[in-house]
């Protein structure tokens, strides 16, 4: 190694990060090379990356310049790159599914498994733009297929809070990477839940932004129509500053947004005096563990505390979210991964998984003529319900407040054989993006050592908002306790 | 053959020259170009790419639409048509399902005359992209992607065609429609345009019923007609003459079929230049199911009533009908010059001196008709200026002022002074003739119309 010293990457944020390395205690390559070493070290155990950037030391070295080694140059030009480069010699790993130029990109499918992009996703390129070092690229269950991490071709991910338990999915090697602190932020997908789900099983603050607030050009598609690009911190303010850099209209996604981009992290501290916040009726049925439920009621609690008034509402629609979804989301996914047949990216199709294989037949069988009205167009037209019954919500109240998992992070194994129980992992996360929501999954408690998260919703385009109620809980909330990394 | 009538519908793909592919920045212009120099990773369906509609595309095709008379709708997608095929780059082809840009039009074409004036519906006219191509070489298959997204409008007709040689003067017309656009250089060869009949033999002697699908005219065939239950489709079609071909060979053969009392396989047959005739390609039975859905990454395309009512150049078929009815042009100049576009824009500037310098000028008796004989004929050319052409019709108008009697002296001259031709003539070498009037022309110091010089000239002879 480099670099003698050995920076504790579990406790820094991106915020505190920036701080360092702008007064120079550390260096870029100081950073990467620690994120490196507990990648070399503990990824064996977790199994959160499937391929490592070769040449992320040498990208930390175009900053080599602002380090304690090399302090020649002047304190206002080095300020000047902090300025241009928000993210300068952050580390980061990217889920699977970004495309990145010349680093192998698999969706973690065998399918895929020498398959090098020759071009960066949109985001991916922002995040270069914005200083960032990509690490590596994250495990995750193959093609976002799944709730656990175990659809991965190449092995589970384990949780590092708890190496029996699932670190939840499909980008579950992003939230264990982050949490095991191979990285200062990573990136995920969020179709049905993909990102909070994760994020509430590893104790960090994950974002399903928008649909179409952040491109999702050379990003593998699952469900065009519900991705979301998102991504993992360990706080609300890192969170929104990733958002600041990534979000935009990009000319190669005809379905991203022209709206202004805000610079979420500088307008964070508002007041939750007067902030009306909705309790999902349909949402406090029998079916939540009942810690999990504890968690939910202490942080109404917290929430009333900062003046915010709790009122109940109704999705009378999201009932049907788990099935809507499973009819259109197979739909998409067998169109989308017709284009993998073998001819072009090395591997043939009989590598699919059986996950990818039912999804596949599920999605061909309801697009087929005869069945098409009875199951995606039936389907399109509860969606559309759904979303009605959101921006019914959204006219009385501010925000949203509902769990993120009815359940702990579960054992490896327990759910894998039984598709429809892990289906229903997604019953408080998937009917968002139904609706094209925006929804954070924030650290909220602990149960027997296990992270437990809660979930704030906004309408359409109002991160803004988001991030300001979930900044004014963290704040309020303390420190989690009774929490450790076991690895 | 009077106990059956064919019932024929066409397919119409039309490539459009705009700069860039349908849904990508590449060049469209592939033709010609070194294999996959002309991709990126939206046109190649890597993973993760994805589509932006082409305005210009789009654009373009409402004019075709509109030239066609079609309803363009307020709302109209793409949809993701599903089969795999190697030259598919990501196993669905964007096309238009249920919302074409282009819906219920017509189209009318001029046979032999004005009043002789058909018309046929038009179904659909709808957008889609390029597939790529597939080169055998020996034992290995190989694919080009350079056509891959190449923006392609679908014309569909009704089933409004009953003889091959109207299909063809159909084909022949809407080539020059959409060359008049100037959207598409709609050539044969290179494959912007390509013809896809489907073609079925209806009997007669079965109950009366109305043939061809739904809105527009209904047509009724006499004789009561029974409709069809099957048609076959004829693919790989380079030519209008070659449609003509295949539909004629078609139909002895579905004829033949038929009198047997069998009925033709419903199928897909591909036309083989070198015979004449079809072959089978694919049956009914292994017939796709597209499982169309709609294009989730592109948003729904809504259009103003300005974009659905783009402004078009004067079209040809009513250039001609103006043509004959306002300017008296005679029917045959005005189909020449009006399928030629180089012919039609010269001689719009032509019309264009003569209606706006009559009084300045003393043109003689320059008309519109006489133009265009003259341009037909070439007595005057599209490569002069419009002026001297305008000039040398009238010098030649000029001329018809022929003074008879000096035209009855000079003929008489010209007959003494010649008597070896004249008797020559006489004897049956009636092309002497030509060189009696150019002596005759050459005493009028050629102030006399020559049709009339040879015309008194033979009369003079024949005394």
């Amino acid at each position: 190694m480099l670099y003698s010293i050995m920076i504790n990457t579990r406790d820094l944020t991106i915020k505190g990060t920036l701080e360092l390395l702008k007064k120079k205690e550390i260096s870029v390559e100081e950073l990467v090379s620690s994120c490196l070493n507990i990648i070399e070290s503990k990824n064996p155990e977790i199994n959160a990356v499937l391929t490592v950037n070769e040449n992320a030391l040498d990208e930390a070295q175009q900053f080599s310049n602002l380090t304690p080694l090399r302090p020649r140059l002047r304190e206002g030009a080095a300020i000047s790159q902090f300025n241009n480069k928000p993210l300068l010699g952050i580390p980061i790993i990217l889920k699977d599914a970004y495309s990145t130029k010349g680093l192998r990109t698999t969706a973690a499918s065998k399918v895929l498994e020498n398959y090098i992009p020759p071009f960066d996703a949109t985001v991916v390129k922002k995040l270069k733009e914005a200083g960032a070092i990509i690490l590596g690229k994250a495990n995750m269950d193959a093609w976002a297929h799944g709730s656990s991490g175990e659809n991965s071709d190449f092995g589970p991910t384990k949780n590092p809070y708890d190496l029996s338990r699932t670190p939840g999915g499909s980008s579950s090697g992003s939230a264990a990477a982050l949490a095991a602190g191979m990285s200062l932020a990573s990136t995920g997908t969020d179709t049905g839940g993909s990102i909070r789900l994760p994020a509430s099983f590893t104790n960090l603050v994950g974002l399903k932004p928008t649909y179409g607030r952040v491109s999702r050009y050379g990003i593998i598609a699952m469900g065009s129509s519900f991705d979301s690009i998102g991504h993992f911190t360990k706080d609300v303010y890192d969170n929104a500053l990733i958002l600041s850099v990534t979000a935009g209209h990009d000319s190669l996604d005809g379905t991203t947004s022209k709206l202004d981009v805000p610079k979420y992290h500088l307008k964070l501290e508002t007041s939750m005096r007067g902030k009306k916040i909705g309790i999902v009726k349909e949402f406090t049925h029998s079916g939540i563990d009942s810690k999990v439920d504890e968690v939910t009621q202490k942080t109404i609690k917290t929430m009333e505390r900062l003046g915010g008034e709790f009122i109940e509402v109704s999705l009378p629609h999201v009932e049907y979210a788990i099935e809507t979804y499973y009819i259109l989301v197979p739909a998409e996914v067998s169109s989308n991964l017709g284009r993998m047949t073998g001819t072009r990216f090395g591997k043939g199709r009989e590598l699919f998984g059986d996950e990818a294989k039912r999804r596949i037949m599920i999605g061909t069988y309801t697009l087929s003529s005869g069945y098409y009205d009875a199951y995606y167009n039936k389907a399109l037209k509860v969606r559309t319900r759904i979303k009605q019954d959101f921006d019914q919500a959204f006219e009385k109240v501010d925000a949203l407040l509902c769990p993120v998992s009815p359940t702990l992070p579960f054992k490896l194994g327990e759910k894998a054989n039984d598709p429809l129980a892990m289906y229903l992992s997604d019953i408080f996360v998937a009917p968002m993006n139904l609706a094209g929501v925006p929804a954070l999954s924030v650290p909220a408690g602990s149960v027997e050592g296990l992270p437990v998260g809660i979930q704030f919703v906004t309408k359409q385009f109002d991160e803004q908002l988001l991030y300001q109620v979930a900044y004014a809980y963290e704040q309020a909330r303390g420190p989690i306790e009774n929490l450790k990394i076991n690895t | 053959m009077n106990n059956y009538i064919p019932v024929i519908g066409l397919e119409i793909h039309v490539e459009l020259s705009t700069k860039s592919k349908m849904f990508c920045g590449c060049p469209a212009d592939w033709f010609g170009k070194a294999p996959n120099s002309q991709t990126c990773p939206v046109c190649l369906g890597l993973p993760g790419a994805l589509p932006v509609a082409n305005k210009q595309a789009i654009k373009w095709t409402i004019k075709i639409a509109q030239a066609l008379e079609c309803t363009v709708p307020n709302i109209s997608k793409f949809d993701r048509k599903h089969y795999f095929y190697p030259d598919l780059s990501k196993s669905f082809q964007l096309s238009q399902y249920d919302e074409p840009i282009g819906q219920h039009g017509s189209f009318s074409v001029h046979f032999d005359s004005i009043e002789n004036k058909k018309k046929f519906r038009i179904r659909r006219v709808h957008l889609e992209e390029d597939a790529g191509k597939l080169i055998h070489d020996g034992k290995v298959s190989l694919v080009d992607y350079n056509r891959s997204g190449v923006p392609l409008v679908e014309i569909v007709t009704e089933p409004d065609f009953h003889d091959s040689s109207d299909v063809k003067r159909f084909l022949e017309e809407l080539q020059t429609l959409i060359r008049s656009l100037g959207v598409s250089d709609v050539n044969m060869e290179e494959g912007s345009m390509r013809l896809e009949p489907n073609i079925s033999v209806a009997r007669r002697g079965g109950e009366d019923r109305e043939i061809g699908g739904g809105g527009g005219e209904e047509e009724k065939l006499g004789g009561g007609v029974e409709l069809p239950n099957y048609k076959v489709e004829v693919k790989n079609i380079n030519s209008f003459k070659f449609v003509k071909n295949a539909i004629d060979y078609e139909v002895t053969r579905h004829i033949e079929i038929l009198e047997k009392g069998e009925t033709p396989v419903q199928e897909t047959r591909g036309y083989v230049e070198a015979t004449g005739k079809t072959i089978s390609q694919r049956s009914k039975e292994e017939a796709h199911d597209y499982r169309y859905f709609p294009e989730p990454d592109i948003p729904q395309l809504e259009f103003s009533e300005e974009e659905k009512n783009p402004p078009l150049p004067e079209l040809p078929t009513a250039q001609l009908e103006k043509y004959v009815n306002e300017h008296s042009i005679k029917f045959e100049d005005a189909f020449i010059i009006t399928h030629d576009p180089l012919l039609i824009n010269y001689f719009e500037q032509l019309l264009v001196i003569l209606i706006r310098q009559p009084a300045e000028k003393d043109l003689g008796v320059v008309t519109p008709a006489k133009l265009a004989s003259m341009l037909v004929n070439k007595r005057i050319s599209s490569q002069d200026s419009p002026e001297v052409s305008i000039q040398k019709a009238s010098t030649a108008t000029q001329q018809v002022k022929t003074d008879e009697v000096a035209l009855s002296q000079s003929i008489t001259k010209v007959v003494q002074e010649n008597e070896k031709a004249v008797s020559d003539y006489k004897s049956g070498k009636e092309t002497v003739i030509m060189f009696l009037v150019g002596k005759v022309m050459k005493e009028m110091n050629g102030q006399a119309d020559p049709s009339l010089v040879k015309e008194r000239l033979t009369t003079a002879l024949k005394k």
